[in-house]
């Protein structure tokens, strides 16, 4: 194949991994491979776009700042860098169960792209390069290198592409498109063909964001002010709490009206969604405000929030409006919202159209199941989201890692993570639009809960190698301190005293008849352990750094034993289907009481385990009793 | 979603019909524990105590009540025919007391047993020779597409809609939660509790009452279903009591859902009758007897068996007209009752009459019997008759239909208790997020009734109803 370069190079620098964009990703997968000992090179369009937040400038939010956790409890690195870039931070549903609190933080995009560039360029094994890849080299199905736009080859044993929404990417607004990628940035036009022609099936999907505004032209007298919380609590187990309590920036909170509907309404056809001018398929859980007005027409307003997009810019963000509509209209329909009637807009709000794959191709290792060493994560799976494309590229970047090894990859399940749910989902289930993960996505969330994502995933990490042993000990640490709490409270007693009856009354609680441990008092949904300090003077005094992880811990295992040991039984079935493998050579053809559109099914996906056949649509449960008694008959 | 489990099942092993004994098989982990909280042998005999192979004489229990009494075997595993513990209750056979012996091991702990699971086991824990495995997948194929279908076509329309409403009410209500858990700043659900908490009372008091009819129900079905129809004062009570008579077993008394309608369980000759009287067949303009008729008529049309009684000592009127055209395209036979008075209707008088009511060319074939109800005259006769066309394949029945109504009956109960968790975590002032648990829980359960797998429900449900942010 020929590009623009006449001549073909090759380079004899010696790479094990190959990552294919730097977006959040790329950059936790190359980081990984590097630390765990491996040559690697990133390759990207554009090495300012490092970790660009092409989209919404914040990171995490409800189900997503779990992944960022559980990618911090496996080293990733997300979480650290938004700890030091964050200029607002929020838990979210705090007023809700513990499994449901989600950490949300406003980023400073431009520092958290160079913070995370830094991270990069500091990293041993670990080599930069601007160049776009068009081209996957393999032989006999297995992969043996890239090739770049300048001709250069080289060569590897492991590549994994993140290529985000750069793949054929086209962003449109009203009737004006540009073949680019996000914020302008050159598009990567060559790849889909290659991969084509190594057998992969492409999909194309859209997404959309909405316009950037000149802060000084916005009236936040109009608007709500929203602030952070007032004891912010860092993403990263490594970040100490007292580095995070920082000044914070405030976001705005406004709203649409019948306007800005009308407007929109009567501009609908000159919207590229609704003329078919655009072909992807575009996300349900994040539409665009015309797709809001439509869909729910009894809706007389919308909420919009203005977030800033740094410190060190005057750009902002209008969380909840994205559009592709005209740029006239999106001035009018701006400018019909409290607080926005004289808005200037810096960016246009637009659609963008991109390639990328059926993740059904990939083992749950990320791996292609007919490709030999080539892996993907992020966006280019389908999913969206920086978290989500985080999680992907971290476990492509350790599994690759493990191929060169000659170990197995490490999956988890839905029972261990959201990354595992996230992945289980993606590689089993069909799906036309952009993956977002959500909490209700995750069966067994009592388990899956940010506050414990290290005590799920520290000791896989560190037996990975991407958890520093002085990291887990502390870790350990921890974890003694809350098990000798929780002994603690369920061997102290208290009696019938009058402090403790008092108390008691105070909050609303049955007085007592007997002695009763601390332990069942926690118990009492209207005490908890804090109450509980005045009568439990024997409290032991815990590192100043832990304390706070060390309550919470204790409180909510007291205080959700019930439940979380329900879950803990659905998971036990759970796994016994999950560890019940699938032969990988079994001929589904031969098997004849199969139903054909389960073996229809079974083939295209080739499930690892009984559990992700049980978890196709179209394969029954009738089917999955015909699958057991086979496999066990080959045992 | 699909379990392996080393759940313990239980299934009636001998055909559900009047057999000289009844055998209720139980295997799993848990089967000889389960035994043991049913079974009161002598001297406070505990079957967990006793050898394998061994064969335990006593009685089976509920509570204080004596159901039977029982022969009870016990095979350990892996030697048995499962490769799991196993025990085997016999009995002395009756739809009734097999019946009631499987459902007080369910309450105990096992599951009904899927169609063809006990085999399935029996292969998986290597029972069963590989060259057997093709034919164990036949089985469970179509036992289990039988049991779907059958499941599905069981479910009468109204109860179908019942509970796919209330489906919906569920999921509508969690994908609420969900929303607003999964976008807060848009969406809150501050408050949420007290208002699903009466709609979830509401559900849970609708399903109470489908577990109640669904037992009521039940025992309707297994039998053949035979109602007796004839104009007021035909003597279809003394017929009844004649059927039943001083050696005949009452087996239950269930009183119909309406009370216009009584229903016996009756046996004889190895046959099961569900017998259903009703009221008296004619034109009538008072609302509440036309109701109670009504019913009879469309008793009568679901019927497997049409038992007609004639007065014989009075003329046929319109009312038996009526009648003579419902019967033509069920199985029948026609009683000539008060053959002890003067006979003024005569079989000919009768076959005439059907003939021209349903302008029918066909021949009269249906069986006429002169009965005296009143001192039992001819009884035997229509025993007879009975026997005859049920053991000639004229009549029916479905065994298969108690196993999967007892499932629906399992998967109410699990939603009740579900619900029941709900109302508990808002009593409880647990936060929302927790009730979505309980009421996904709820919305399996009943998935498993109608035949309909959660998948993506939710996710869709919250894209559809709620608007979300961003």
């Amino acid at each position: 194949m020929k590009f623009s370069a006449n001549s073909v190079w090759e380079n004899k620098d010696g790479y094990d991994v190959i990552v294919v964009g730097a977006g959040h990703a790329g950059c936790e997968a190359a980081l990984a491979c590097a630390r765990l000992g491996f040559q690697t090179i990133i390759f990207t369009v554009s090495v300012d776009s490092i970790a660009l937040m092409p989209c919404n400038p914040n990171i995490g939010g409800s189900s997503k700042g779990h992944l960022v956790r559980e990618v911090d409890a496996l080293g990733g690195e997300m979480g650290k860098v938004i700890d030091q870039t964050f200029i607002q931070s929020k838990m979210l549903n705090k007023s809700k169960g513990p499994a449901v609190h989600s950490l949300r933080a406003q980023a400073d995009k431009a520092n958290y792209s160079r913070t995370m560039r830094s991270v990069l360029e500091n990293q041993e094994r670990l080599d930069i390069k601007q160049q776009e890849v068009v081209r996957i080299l393999s032989d006999d199905k297995r992969v043996t290198g890239v090739q770049t736009y300048s001709g250069a080859v080289y060569s590897c044993k492991a590549v994994i592409l993140c290529t985000g929404t750069y793949l054929k990417a086209r962003c449109i607004y009203g009737d004006v498109s540009t073949n680019t990628g996000p914020n302008g940035l050159q598009a990567a036009n060559f790849l889909t063909d290659s991969l084509k022609e190594l057998g992969i099936k492409m999909y194309r999907f859209k997404t959309g964001t909405p316009a950037r505004i000149d802060k000084n032209s916005v009236d936040f007298s109009r608007m709500e002010e929203q602030f952070g919380d007032e004891k912010v609590i860092p993403f990263s187990f490594s970040t100490n709490p007292a580095d995070v309590q920082i000044n914070q920036a405030s976001c705005w909170l406004t709203y649409t009206n019948e306007k800005t509907h009308d407007i929109i309404r009567n501009n609908l056809d000159r919207s590229p969604l609704f003329s078919g001018m655009i072909e992807g398929t575009g996300p349900r859980y994040c539409p665009s405000i015309e797709d809001k007005v439509v869909k729910f027409p009894d809706k007389n307003r919308h909420q919009v929030f203005i977030e800033p997009e740094g410190l060190e810019t005057n750009e902002m963000y209008i969380g909840g409006m994205s559009s592709s509509l005209p740029e006239d209209v999106q001035y009018d329909m701006y400018r019909t919202v409290p607080g926005l009637e004289r808005v200037k807009i810096v960016r246009n709000a637009y659609a963008i159209e991109y390639d990328c794959i059926d993740a059904r191709q990939l083992k749950p290792t990320l791996e292609f199941k007919t490709i030999d060493g080539l892996f993907s994560g992020g966006q280019f799976n389908g999913s969206s989201g920086y978290e989500e494309a985080a999680a992907q590229g971290l476990i492509a970047g350790i599994n690759a890692a493990m191929k060169l090894r000659g170990i197995d990859g490490i999956v988890l399940d839905r029972s261990q993570a959201y990354i595992g749910v996230l992945i289980d989902d993606l590689v089993t289930k069909e799906s036309h639009e952009p993956y977002r993960m959500m909490t209700s996505r995750a069966e067994y969330r009592l388990l899956l809960r940010q506050d414990n994502a290290d005590q799920r995933l520290t000791k896989i990490g560190h037996d990975i190698g991407l958890i520093s042993e002085e990291r887990y000990q502390s870790f350990i640490e921890k974890m003694k301190y809350v098990d000798s709490e929780l002994e603690r409270l369920s061997n102290v007693h208290v009696g019938t005293s009058e402090d403790v009856q008092s108390l008691l009354k105070k909050y609303g609680s049955t007085p007592l008849i007997s002695g009763i441990s601390l332990k069942e008092l926690i118990c009492r949904p209207e005490l908890s352990y804090s109450i509980l300090s005045i009568i439990d003077k024997d409290r032991p005094e815990f590192p100043d750094e832990l304390k706070d992880e060390i309550l919470e811990q204790v409180n909510i295992r007291i205080k959700y034993e019930g439940y979380i040991n329900r879950q803990l039984r659905q998971v036990e079935q759970f796994k016994k289907l999950e560890n019940k493998k699938i032969p990988m050579d079994i001929d589904y053809d031969s098997i004849k009481s199969l139903r054909i559109e389960a073996v229809q099914k079974l083939k295209e996906l080739r499930p690892v385990s009984i559990g992700q056949a049980s978890r196709i649509s179209g394969v029954s449960p009738a089917d999955i009793s015909v699958l057991l008694v086979y496999i066990g008959g080959r045992e | 979603m699909f379990q392996i489990e080393k759940q313990t099942i239980a299934a009636i092993s001998t055909a559900v019909s009047e057999s000289g004994i009844g055998i209720i098989r139980m295997s799993g982990d848990q089967a000889i524990e389960i035994a043991d909280k049913v079974y009161r042998g002598k001297h406070k005999k505990r079957l967990a105590d006793q050898k394998t192979y061994t064969i335990h004489y006593g009685y089976i229990a509920d509570h204080d009540e004596i159901i039977d009494e029982v022969l009870v075997m016990l095979m350990r595993g892996p030697h048995s025919y499962t490769g799991e513990d196993t025990i085997e209750i016999n009995c002395h056979g009756g739809v009734y007391v097999v019946n009631r012996i499987l459902e007080v091991l369910i309450k105990c702990g096992a599951r009904p047993a899927e169609p063809g699971e006990f085999t399935e086991r029996a292969f998986l824990n290597g029972r069963i020779d590989l060259s057997q495995a093709e034919a164990v997948i036949d089985i469970i194929q179509s036992e289990n597409e039988y049991a779907l279908k059958s499941s599905v076509n069981q479910l009468r329309g109204s109860v179908k809609d019942k509970i796919s409403n209330i489906r919906k009410k569920i999921l509508y209500h969690t994908a609420f939660i969900e929303t607003a858990l999964d976008d807060p700043e848009h969406i809150s659900v501050d408050g949420y509790g007290a208002k699903l908490r009466e709609i979830v009372s509401e559900l849970v008091f609708e399903i109470k009452e489908l577990i109640d009819s669904s037992s009521n129900g039940r025992v309707m079905r297994e039998g053949i279903n035979t109602v007796i129809l004839g104009r007021p004062n035909a003597g279809k009570s003394s017929l009844l009591n004649a059927l039943i008579g001083e050696d005949r077993a009452i087996v239950t008394d269930i009183a119909g859902t309406t009370r216009d309608i009584i229903q016996e369980h009756i046996r004889f000759q190895g046959i099961s009758l569900n017998i259903m009287d009703t009221a008296g067949i004619r034109d009538t303009e008072d609302i509440i007897e036309k109701i109670g008729v009504d019913k009879a008529i469309k008793s009568a049309k679901e019927s497997d068996l049409i038992i007609y009684v004639i007065d014989s000592s009075v003329l046929l009127d319109d009312n038996d007209f009526s009648i003579l055209k419902l019967l033509k395209e069920k199985k029948s036979i026609i009683i000539l009752n008060k053959s002890d008075l003067d006979m003024n209707v005569s079989i000919s008088d009768i076959k005439d009459r059907f003939l021209k009511e349903n302008n029918s060319l066909d021949k009269f074939n249906i069986p006429v019997i002169e009965v005296s109800a009143k001192n039992g005259y001819g009884i035997n006769i229509l025993e007879n008759k009975i026997k005859e066309m049920f053991y000639q394949g004229n009549l029916s029945f479905n065994t298969e239909i108690y196993i999967t109504n007892i499932r629906h009956k399992n998967a109410l109960d699990e939603a009740h208790k579900s619900l029941k968790k709900v109302i508990e975590s808002i009593d409880n002032n647990m936060p929302e997020d927790f009730y979505s648990i309980d009421l996904m829980d709820a919305y399996e359960a009943l998935g498993n009734i109608t035949g309909e797998t959660m998948g993506e429900d939710l996710i869709h449900e919250i894209f559809s109803k709620f608007c979300m942010g961003k």
